[in-house]
């Protein structure tokens, strides 16, 4: 019954070519920009989630704080108030899963006939723990390379792709700032953060080294800050006010003092900047399902046409025994195979617009079966839907007008 | 033993609601039609007589009365029903053809097949034997506009045939024709009447026409007028 009846629709369809094409081109449209924007949306969240990824998770930062020095306020930093014995108290309490105090520096480094400049970080063990970094070979440095101040340096992989070409670092000897360091393992790569920034580009060399060897300072066992990684992301509020408190405490602030110290809560940032890559990307959809909505009101548009001038037909139909159904059957067919074959070219377009859209404007797509299918089956449901109210139409016409119609 | 009938009508009542008010079409008409016999029904225009073969055809309902179709009462019949009964007990056959324009002449004969449920290849097979049967087996890939008003009624007769239907109605289908081809088109109804025993209500202007039948329903504003058989002057008629 149903291969008649496809071959039936498939004929009334041929037999109005150009307006069958414009309708579909309305189906294909929407269907495209739907497909379209979900992959440049999921695109952007994909690269958003992979810079929070990189970032590590439930992360603080603890700045030195500032001070005002004759009228004049200076930023977070400017006075050394962190202390490695600060990120050691940080590092007991129970909200507190890592800790890593964080001397920084720019370096000049040099291997061989090589140089590169690159920012040099003072650290502890536990800074690879708190921003989720592992390494792609050799070893980290341990803790009592930290209390040794030993010359040990673990390099970031664009400062090995900038220093050696086709050696392997680890075990090598280079300078920095004049004294030598070993290599001891290379760092895996982790892209851009999300402010842009190569987070490759970098060294790390125990905390204490930093302090006496490479950078000096004023102010022997301070840091420019901490980073500290809550044990969850619900204990995420506690460990900030634990952390206010013991600070506070550490560094004998009386009540109406002011904090020395900024705490920064970077996951909170992240999730936020998530969220709205999330809403964008939703918004994208949603303004594209309108125009998959507008193509289904073009079916109706046209099947409602198409029923009044074959109603003649219809009656013919009826008269030699068509029952509703096979009327109904038919004329919902028709809009059915209208929306899938917009449907399939609409896919095919939406898929080649976002390739065409990563290679030319180099945007992040990232197109899903699961966002294919979705579109397939909402666009399928709208030929249905609106080409529902015409097979009705159509059905329930009485036969003795359809046949008397001109 | 009397022939069962086909059709039989019991106080049938029809009437269209205008914005003048009701119009009654049909009044009181009780007619018999049995099993083989060949009607012509004749009556000026607005009598009636397109409603009841209407009616007749379960295109339309009476307003009240009885209709009942080989042993059915349509008034018990649902749509679906019906429209089986106009699939697989009726053919039609219409004074403007009524082929689609888009189908080739074995699609168009085979169409009531389609909804019977028959397979593709059995449809085809019927509906080229009765395009053989109508003289026109040459021509089933044309499409209706292609061949003359003449061919086309056959068509439509073919494709009225294909579920050899106990009962045909045919209403005006010489109006279009010139004479010479009305009266081909009548003997092939004559020799489906004779030959294949098939009920013929034919409904036409032309008494010349109307002479091809054995029983003869006048119709005049609404009612049945005359009933009986052909008046042996008019009855002279072609052989079969």
């Amino acid at each position: 019954m149903i291969g008649p009846m496809l071959e039936e629709a498939w004929h009334a369809i041929g037999a109005n070519r150009l307006r069958a094409f414009l309708t579909m081109l309305g189906m294909m449209i929407g269907v495209a920009a739907v497909i379209m924007m979900m992959a440049v949306g999921q695109g952007a969240q994909f690269m958003v989630d992979q810079s929070i990824a990189s970032m590590g998770s439930n992360l603080f930062i603890v700045l030195s704080g500032s001070t005002t020095s004759g009228g004049v306020r200076l930023g977070s930093g400017a006075i050394p108030t962190l202390t490695t014995g600060d990120a050691e108290a940080i590092a007991e309490l129970p909200s507190i899963a890592a800790v890593a105090p964080v001397s920084p520096g720019s370096a000049q480094l040099v291997y061989g006939a090589n140089n590169w400049a690159t920012s040099v970080m003072g650290t502890t063990p536990s800074f690879l723990d708190v921003r989720d970094w592992p390494l792609t070979s050799g070893n980290v440095f341990s803790e009592s390379d930290v209390r040794a101040g030993t010359r040990v340096v673990l390099l970031g992989s664009t400062v090995v792709k900038n220093l050696f070409v086709d050696e392997d670092p680890v075990g090598k000897t280079i300078r920095i700032r004049q004294s030598p360091f070993q290599v001891i393992g290379v760092l895996a790569a982790k892209g851009q953060s999300l402010d842009g920034r190569d987070q490759d580009d970098t060294a790390l060399i125990p905390v204490t080294t930093a302090q006496r060897k490479v950078f000096g300072s004023q102010f022997p066992g301070t840091v420019r800050f901490i980073m500290a990684q809550a044990t969850s992301a619900q204990a995420m509020v506690t460990a900030e006010r634990d952390m206010e408190q013991l600070l506070r405490q550490r560094h004998h602030l009386p009540d109406r003092a002011d904090d020395d110290f900024d705490i920064r809560n970077l996951t909170a940032l992240a999730n936020a900047q998530a969220e709205t890559t999330r809403v964008m990307s939703l918004m994208l959809g949603a303004i594209a399902s309108i125009s998959l909505l507008v193509g289904g009101i073009g079916i109706m548009n046209i099947m409602l046409v198409s029923v009044t001038e074959r109603t003649r037909e219809i009656g013919i139909r009826v008269a030699i025994g068509a029952r509703e159904r096979d009327i109904l059957v038919q004329f919902l067919l028709e809009a059915i195979i209208i929306s899938v074959i917009g449907c399939l070219v609409g896919v095919v377009l939406g898929v080649g617009a976002a390739v065409v859209a990563n290679l030319v404007a180099k945007l992040a797509v990232v197109i899903t079966g699961t966002s294919i299918m979705l579109a397939f089956c909402v666009a399928a449901a709208v030929g249905i839907f609106f080409g529902f109210y015409p097979a009705n139409k159509a059905a329930r016409l009485k036969p003795i007008d359809a046949l008397r119609h001109q | 033993m009397p022939e069962p009938s086909v059709i039989r009508t019991e106080h049938l009542y029809k009437q269209y609601e205008t914005e003048a008010g009701p119009v009654p079409v049909l009044k009181d008409v009780n007619l018999e039609i049995r099993s083989g016999e060949f009607v012509a029904v004749m009556g000026p225009s607005g009598s009636g007589k397109s409603t009841f073969m209407n009616i007749l055809g379960c295109l339309d309902l009476p307003t009240s009365g009885k209709y009942v179709l080989d042993g059915r009462d349509v008034a018990t019949l649902d749509k679906n029903q019906l429209a089986h009964l106009r699939n697989e007990v009726i053919g039609f056959v219409f004074q403007g053809y009524n082929l689609l324009p888009r189908a080739n002449l074995v699609d168009n004969v085979a169409l009531p097949l389609v909804y019977a449920g028959v397979g593709h290849d059995k449809r085809n097979a019927m509906a080229r034997e009765l395009l053989d049967r109508v003289g026109l087996a040459t021509f089933e890939r044309y499409a209706p506009n292609q061949i003359s008003g003449g061919q086309q009624q056959r068509i439509a007769i073919a494709r009225a045939l294909i579920n050899s239907p106990r009962l045909i109605l045919a209403d005006e289908p010489t109006g279009n024709l010139d004479s010479a081809t009305s009266h081909e088109i009548m003997k092939l109804f004559v020799a489906l009447n004779r030959q294949d025993g098939i009920t013929i209500v034919l409904v036409t202007h032309e008494a010349d026409i109307a002479a091809h039948a054995r029983r003869l329903v006048k119709f005049v504003d609404g009612r049945v007028t005359h009933d009986g058989a052909m008046a042996p002057a008019m009855s002279e008629e072609a052989p079969a």
